[in-house]
């Protein structure tokens, strides 16, 4: 599996995924936001959690209009693998590689603590290590992981299995409980808890170790 | 333009007695002008000068083979080993918090994140100790939720850890809450960064964020005491960016990396002056600055009020000229400003041009180190009388008073604002004692506390002093941590009413004796004195901050508990209630005594014990406010386990004797630890067990799961 983690000038969880990332045995690589470019041969993109620009705008709208922004999409349009991550999953919808928003929580504070994820599908190259009504330990950090979409597009996402995990006990306010969602292709995953601080047993625990595997696992070709 | 003439009220306004400012003559030999006068204000107040505290500084024990750089710098630095340092200081913010909460306390976290990677380091962990005032008090909820979104604002978007902190209430802090902000980093022990200039015409840079009008006069603003014109003064209080402090930390350390630095220094309080005349003092050089280059964000901006910003995010820098270049491409890849707006010079000058007029001409090294230094007049604080404590309560009402106290209820509501897991090291978050940061790729970790009783201190400056430092020294030990160094932020009242300057010299004494005795020398702090409104003082505060070091994760002492765990208390328990967290319940409006005598002796030897016989501790937890009936239940709910103690005299569960540990373990282990007592002459005993779904104190008891949805609830309930 070969990695690119992108770092923006706010990013501040791009070393924390590029060591879970290196921990399932990928070779990782550092994507500045001004390149234009992605290294080649890169399997997945890594958008990891921070504050890209600031976000004093909306977050990650900036963002979606960097010059490596560019070339992610066009990774996930040959059927690239995208994982976003927290502010990472504010971006892709930011840009439009996955649907709806994430508002403010519902009760309009940050929080970091570790919550209960249900995962809706085993069914995809991020979460076939784990099976459909597992309930894992991830914890999340966010002042913005409302996810809201219109009725037309919940109901499509739930259609089409690509809900890949939902919080157990709802601490932001999002729709149908919704903490992560897949694109059509089940290739860009975005999700507002953060699995790569959940693949240590020395910090947050273990359960997010299966989904770094099962991408490796999908992602290590002959 | 022309500049104001110089009056008394404007002298006064600046924050100078009239000796002082006779002194500012003599030594410049005749008056200065506007720009002139400005600059020594900075430079003299309190909150740089240290003039009233320097005496008293000077006696606190700084030096050990573990101390790489003591006070005086940016930040202390301690050696942890195979050749890395950690770079850590506390530093207050107490002042623009009250006026300004959320700008207040965020500037506050940037400042303290500043001077550690200023000098090299990476932060790694953050801490804050918030003080305010009773809840019910109608200006504490908005501190409460300002305050924390602010430090929760700035660090998570900077992206450090949390690793602890403390939150207390009390009436003496309504009109002036503390907010002392701590950070650690980590650098290599041999690319530490010093603010000592060198070399003759040498380029000064400036980088970072452009100069505003925000926080003109605020060091000064922060040497004062408050009355009711408190509002005018909401324009001192600067405005935080911590995206471009991120960046700012960013390009700093890569910049580093190219060997461009000779000296670098954060521009704080009084931004320009302060950190141009130290980065030349420290040299032994002069420094000329051309004011027009200096970045701005705001149009027409006077000299006098360039050198006395405090908008954020900025540094100065004196750079290596042949590696302009190199340094600029840093800067220009961050996106930030970098301009060369100086240079050091050899006579013993501080220039200040501006436009080609000359707006200010001083002796440099006479403005760095002639500001007065006062040997202010001080008074012992009475000994408080002996009580007669021998009553009895309801324990279970007891406790149940102390976690339905926001000063002692779970405090969730507040870290959970906080990230503590950003940079994939954090191993303990906030709660209960110490946090702990791993070192990133070595098997090393840190554990972090930040300590102080203040209700002891008020009663007895001396022992108050002592068990801050002994309190951090156990929540490190009990971790499994080697305690290794201390910063300390004093925060106290006006120090010219010489009863306040009584708690001042006690306290310093008090944390002398103890820094000294348990080898956790002071090498980094911070001194804010004026803490009074309408002449009402804070209580004497000197919060402690203590790092210690962990070399192997299998040395970190668990803080689980089990089911038939035995409770096993080390330490001697008389029973003192004097300044007790529950006599302050159950008596508030009685005399509460004196504050609980700290044998330093006994706190060493029990460190000891529990760092030689941590393979036999599986959860521990030091005794402190609230005694061993609050110890003991929070050990217990953090595991989800009530817990049943064999005593139901209130002395005994609730006294806040010293030199006490809480731990949990198995039969076997006990027994183990009953035979290394006896070996260590330490005195144990066990006090009860854990297990079951009550707690249980003597003959009374409570469902756990209600006094969890007490101790949970009350911090949300008082302040949502």
């Amino acid at each position: 599996m070969k990695a690119a983690v992108v770092v923006f000038p706010g990013s501040n969880c791009d070393r924390d995924l590029a060591v879970a990332f290196k921990a399932a045995g990928a070779d990782v690589e550092m994507v500045w936001h001004k390149d234009s470019t992605l290294p080649q041969g890169i399997d997945i993109v890594g958008i990891p959690g921070g504050f890209s620009y600031g976000d004093y705008l909306r977050c990650g709208a900036i963002a979606a209009h960097s010059p490596i922004c560019k070339s992610v999409a066009a990774h996930a349009d040959r059927g690239g693998y995208v994982l976003g991550i927290c502010n990472g999953f504010q971006v892709l919808t930011e840009t439009g590689l996955l649907p709806g928003a994430l508002l403010r929580n519902a009760g309009l504070k940050y929080i970091c603590k570790t919550v209960g994820l249900k995962v809706e599908t085993s069914q995809s190259d991020y979460t076939n290590g784990y099976n459909a009504g597992d309930v894992i330990d991830i914890p999340i950090a966010h002042h913005d992981g409302n996810y809201f979409a219109d009725q037309t597009t919940i109901q499509q996402l739930h259609d089409d299995d690509r809900i890949a995990f939902t919080y157990t006990d709802n601490p932001n306010g999002a729709q149908d409980d919704i903490a992560g969602i897949l694109s059509e292709n089940r290739r860009v995953l975005g999700m507002m808890p953060h699995p790569e601080r959940a693949a240590d047993a020395g910090h947050g625990g273990t359960d997010g170790q299966a989904l770094f595997r099962a991408l490796a696992g999908a992602l290590t070709t002959a | 333009m022309t500049e104001p003439a110089i009056t008394d009220e404007l002298i006064a306004a600046h924050g100078f007695t009239p000796d002082e400012y006779a002194e500012v003559n003599s030594i410049l030999g005749r008056a200065p002008n506007y720009t002139e006068m400005g600059i020594f204000s900075a430079m003299w107040n309190e909150h740089c000068s240290y003039k009233s505290s320097k005496k008293w500084l000077r006696t606190l024990p700084t030096e050990g083979p573990q101390v790489i750089c003591g006070p005086g710098e940016n930040a202390g630095v301690v050696d942890i080993g195979d050749g890395q340092a950690l770079v850590f200081k506390m530093e207050s913010h107490n002042h623009p918090s009250y006026i300004e909460p959320y700008q207040g306390a965020a500037t506050g976290v940037g400042g303290i994140l500043r001077d550690v990677f200023t000098m090299g380091a990476r932060p790694i962990a953050s801490m804050n100790a918030l003080s305010f005032g009773r809840p019910e008090h109608p200006k504490t909820r908005q501190l409460v939720h300002g305050v924390v979104a602010g430090v929760g604002g700035y660090g998570n978007c900077f992206g450090v850890p949390c690793a602890g902190g403390e939150v207390r209430f009390d009436a003496a802090y309504d009109g002036n809450c503390l907010v002392n902000a701590f950070a650690a980093g980590l650098a290599d022990a041999d690319k530490i960064f010093y603010s000592a200039a060198s070399g003759v015409g040498m380029p000064v840079v400036y980088l970072g964020a452009k100069t505003g009008r925000d926080g003109v006069g605020g060091a000064t603003m922060a040497s004062a005491e408050f009355d009711d014109t408190i509002e005018e003064k909401r324009p001192t209080v600067q405005v935080g960016d911590p995206f471009t402090e991120k960046r700012l930390m960013e390009a700093t350390l890569e910049l580093m990396g190219t060997g461009a630095v000779i000296s670098i220094q954060d521009m704080g309080a009084a931004g320009l002056t302060c950190s141009a005349v130290e980065m030349g003092d420290k040299g032994g050089l002069g420094v000329k600055l051309t004011l027009e280059d200096v970045p701005q964000r705001e149009e027409n901006m006077t000299a006098y009020e360039m050198m006395l910003s405090e908008s954020q995010e900025r540094m100065l820098m004196v750079l290596k000229p042949e590696l302009e270049a190199e340094a600029r491409a840093v800067f220009e890849k961050w996106d930030l400003d970098f301009a060369i707006v100086g240079e050091t010079i050899a006579e013993d000058r501080f220039l200040i041009l501006h436009h080609g007029e000359v707006k200010a001409d001083l002796p440099l090294s006479k403005l760095a180190s002639t500001a007065p230094e006062y040997d202010r007049p001080w008074e012992e604080t009475p000994p408080a009388a002996p009580l007669d404590l021998s009553f009895q309560i309801d324990p279970i009402e007891g406790l149940k008073g102390l976690i339905g106290d926001p000063n002692y209820a779970h405090k969730g509501w507040v870290f959970e604002q906080y990230d503590t897991m950003v940079m994939g090291d954090t191993n303990r978050t906030p709660g209960l004692g110490a946090g702990i940061m791993r070192v990133h790729g070595t098997d090393k970790a840190i554990a972090f506390t930040s300590d102080v009783t203040p209700r002891y201190v008020k009663a007895n400056p001396f022992e108050g002093g002592k068990q801050a430092v002994a309190e951090a020294y156990r929540n490190l030990t009990a971790v499994g941590a080697k305690p290794l160094a201390t910063t300390d932020n004093m925060n106290f009242g006006n120090p010219e009413k010489p009863a306040i300057m009584g708690q001042f010299v006690g306290a310093i004494k008090g944390i002398g004796a103890a820094v000294s005795a348990l080898n956790m020398p002071i090498v980094s702090g911070n001194v804010s004195l004026y803490n009074e409104t309408d002449g009402t003082a804070i209580l004497p505060t000197p919060t402690i901050g203590a790092v210690g070091l962990i070399d192997h994760p299998a040395h970190i002492i668990g803080d689980a508990v089990r089911e038939g765990h035995v409770a096993l208390v080390v330490g001697h328990t008389t029973g003192h209630l004097g300044q007790s967290a529950l006599l302050a319940q159950v008596r508030p409006d009685d005399a509460q005594g004196d504050a609980p005598h700290v044998d330093l002796e006994a706190e060493k030897a029990h460190g000891d014990f529990i760092r030689a016989n941590r393979s036999s501790i599986a959860a521990c937890t030091d005794l402190s406010d609230g005694g061993l009936a609050l110890a003991a239940f929070e050990l217990a709910e953090k595991s989800g386990l009530g817990v049943t103690l064999d005593t139901e005299d209130t002395a005994r569960l609730f006294g806040e004797d010293q030199a006490r540990y809480l731990i949990g373990c198995s039969a076997e282990q006990a027994e183990e630890l009953r035979a290394a007592a006896r070996v260590a002459d330490v005195h144990v005993e066990i006090a009860g067990s854990f297990g079951g779904d009550t707690v249980t104190f003597g003959s009374a008891s409570a469902p756990l799961a209600d006094l969890s949805a007490i101790y949970r609830s009350t911090f949300a309930d008082t302040f949502a």
